[in-house]
């Protein structure tokens, strides 16, 4: 075990190093790039011993991981906003072939306006293509995220695609000291990949068959894969504790919710701004909490109605839209509420394109949500940080 | 080879049409390829009629996944099969047009410039026959398609047929070919020699389709047969940029007896002013004959 003080992309670099991944595929799109560049340094140096195939397109790169982990090998990409979009196809067809392939979604929102800024427009919209998603806090968590992702996806009562979700600038390119596990240790935790199918001449198997007929119950086993993949994120973190002695969730992660009126519900980077403003509200009497949600797919919704049962009202902040509908994060949690008693919601959205959320931000959306309680009105959407002037007639 | 010409490795019993091309053309690439081989499809006919779920024809490991990344899929398994240690596996992509000059073209490009060591083969029926035969970057210039249909206004396709050997070739391949099922023993004699070369090669099978183009079933390997003897689908092997070992047409049929017995040309026939059509596309065979010396 060593520590060192690195940008975000590196620690995921040195996570992949350490996941022995055999082959890795990826095409540049910014925020992403520090990461492949690194991986590729890291093959280069003989540091990394894996087959890195430089591709024309991500539509390339994650087809190019598609046929490696149906050879049977450990396989890694990684990509962003446009870049995940053109893989969409290529993932869904992975989810259905149930091929354990890692990637990292770095976040960064999604054209047109073009902009290389972050937000989680561009992860929202493979929700639905069968591949797990987990998002991460800060870099730290990404390194450990990443290595537990790779344990979950070849789990054989898994086998479906992860991809690590982490905001893109913010904690990509940002600097932290990183605590970097030694080889062995990872090798204990995450043993090499032993594929339940794999193409082999000498047992010849058909891979992405035609099938009408069949075709519900294939999506319903992803689905229950998916619902499998609910305990074991919970195991393999609480076995990661064990072994490296972090800690970052499991499905979820609480805090200070034990007591709190206004329960505040988010992903990714802005948790750790949303710390900080709960503990300067809380010097001000205003109970507040955080539930961070780990897991977005598939979708702890049992455990974040457990975590808000004696909150008063549930303040949820989406990074992205669902465009005619609202807040996608929002839109799950009021599902997941649906036939229980849960408190009220109040879907807040944010953070878009880049725009920063600070303390003063949080302290908005609490205070929308202690109004709504106080009014007993609940507005559908809340547009925090919002700027009418830009607006255009 | 005589061992080998028995191994049928596309097992009977598949949804392929009466008088598919590239059903014949899949049994001729499967048998000099044998049982050590991975094969790689793009979505289109051969994929629908070879792998109904729990029906599949291949006995050979073979994987398909999406319509526009088979060459991108089978750099992807080699990488794995190298890193493995498996380097003695055959392995095979087999698309169609669509696959291979349009949609695909992309990652086609890639793997060639990686220098992949794949075969990759195009089974060319000239348009986009799974999905009920449209054009494509193949199809003939004045097919009709359903969508280049001929009518007042249109005598069919206004495009010429793409010169992909010539693009595979423009990125050093190591081996560029055309064959065509009318002649199973040079498909097969190339596809061996494809696969004994390391790297990047390319093979376009001609192989006619008798919905799409409008002929009876029985007439398949005919129909092959007049593409080149017109000298409409040149059938070669390039050393250096340049044909060489090609099949000679010892008395060239005029373009008429290509075109008259198939109904995707029938409205040239129809109307006196496409006559003009025709010298159109008898020009484009004596160019061919000219350039490939057939």
């Amino acid at each position: 075990m060593s520590v060192s003080v690195m940008e975000g992309s590196m620690a995921v670099a040195e996570a992949i190093k350490v996941c022995r991944p055999k082959v890795i595929s990826a095409f540049p799109i910014s925020p992403q790039t520090h990461i492949v560049e690194e991986l590729s340094k890291m093959v280069a140096d003989g540091q990394l011993d894996a087959k890195y195939i430089r591709v024309d397109s991500e539509f390339s790169a994650a087809s190019a991981v598609y046929g490696s982990s149906a050879t049977g090998v450990r396989s890694y990409t990684a990509s962003s906003s446009q870049g995940l979009l053109l893989m969409i196809e290529v993932l869904y067809a992975m989810a259905g072939t149930r091929l354990p392939v890692v990637l990292t979604g770095v976040n960064r929102t999604v054209s047109a306006p073009i902009t290389i800024q972050p937000d989680h427009q561009d992860t929202m919209a493979l929700r639905d293509t069968g591949v797990i998603q987990l998002h991460v806090e800060n870099s730290q968590e990404a390194y450990a995220t990443h290595i537990q992702a790779f344990k979950l996806a070849e789990d054989h009562d898994i086998l479906l695609p992860v991809m690590v979700c982490m905001d893109g600038w913010i904690l990509t390119h940002s600097y932290e000291p990183i605590k970097l596990e030694d080889q062995k240790l990872v090798d204990s935790f995450l043993p090499n990949f032993v594929p339940k199918y794999r193409l082999d001449p000498k047992n010849p198997l058909t891979y992405g068959a035609y099938a009408d007929e069949q075709v519900q119950e294939f999506r319903l086993m992803q689905h229950f894969a998916m619902e499998r993949a609910k305990s074991k994120i919970e195991v393999i973190a609480n076995d990661y504790q064990k072994i490296f002695d972090q800690y970052y969730g499991g499905l979820i992660d609480e805090y200070k919710c034990d007591d709190a009126e206004v329960v505040l519900v988010a992903m990714g980077s802005v948790i750790g701004t949303f710390k900080d403003a709960v503990d300067t509200l809380r010097t001000e009497g205003v109970k507040v909490g955080i539930v961070k949600v780990r897991s977005y797919r598939p979708f702890p919704g049992e455990k974040i109605a457990q975590a808000v049962k004696n909150a008063r009202v549930v303040a949820v902040m989406d990074k992205s839209m669902s465009v005619g509908q609202g807040g996608p994060l929002a839109t799950d949690v009021k599902s997941a509420f649906a036939n229980k008693e849960a408190p009220p919601v109040l879907s807040c959205i944010a953070g878009m394109g880049g725009r920063d959320v600070t303390i003063e931000t949080v302290r908005k959306m609490v205070t929308k949500a202690q109004l709504a309680l106080k009014t007993g009105k609940i507005p559908d959407i809340e547009y925090t940080d919002f700027r009418p002037e830009y607006l255009e007639d | 080879m005589a061992s080998q010409e028995r191994i049928n490795l596309l097992a009977p019993g598949h949804r392929a049409c009466p008088g598919c091309g590239a059903a014949v053309a899949l049994r001729q690439i499967l048998r000099p390829l044998g049982r050590n081989t991975i094969a790689v499809s793009a979505t289109g006919c051969v994929e629908t009629f070879t792998s109904p779920y729990d029906q599949s024809s291949w006995e050979v490991p073979w994987m398909h996944s999406l319509f526009e990344n088979s060459g991108a899929v089978a750099s992807g398994v080699r990488a794995a099969l190298d890193v493995q240690g498996e380097k003695d596996v055959n392995l095979v992509v087999i698309s169609g047009d669509g696959g291979t000059f349009d949609i695909g073209m992309g990652a086609l490009s890639g793997m060639l410039e990686r220098k992949d060591n794949v075969t990759y083969i195009c089974y060319d029926n000239e348009a986009y026959m799974n999905t009920g035969v449209q054009r494509s970057g193949s199809t003939p210039h004045a097919a009709a398609t359903t969508t280049t249909p001929s009518g007042k206004k249109s005598y069919g396709k206004i495009e010429y047929k793409k010169d992909v050997p010539g693009i595979v070739w423009a990125h050093d391949a190591e081996y560029v070919a055309t064959a065509s099922i009318a002649y199973p023993q040079d498909l097969m004699r190339k596809v061996k020699k494809a696969n004994e070369i390391y790297g990047p090669k390319y093979i376009q099978v001609h192989t006619p389709c008798c919905i799409g183009w409008g002929f009876d079933a029985s007439k398949t390997i005919q129909v092959g047969k007049l593409a080149v003897e017109t000298g409409l689908v040149p059938i070669y092997e390039m050393e250096k940029g340049q044909p060489v070992k090609v099949k000679k047409a010892a008395e060239k049929k005029p373009i008429e007896e290509y075109l008259k017995v198939q109904s995707r040309f029938k409205h040239l026939f129809k109307e006196q002013e496409r006559d003009e059509v025709i010298k159109e596309l008898q020009a484009i065979c004596n160019a061919n004959i000219e350039h490939f010396g057939i």
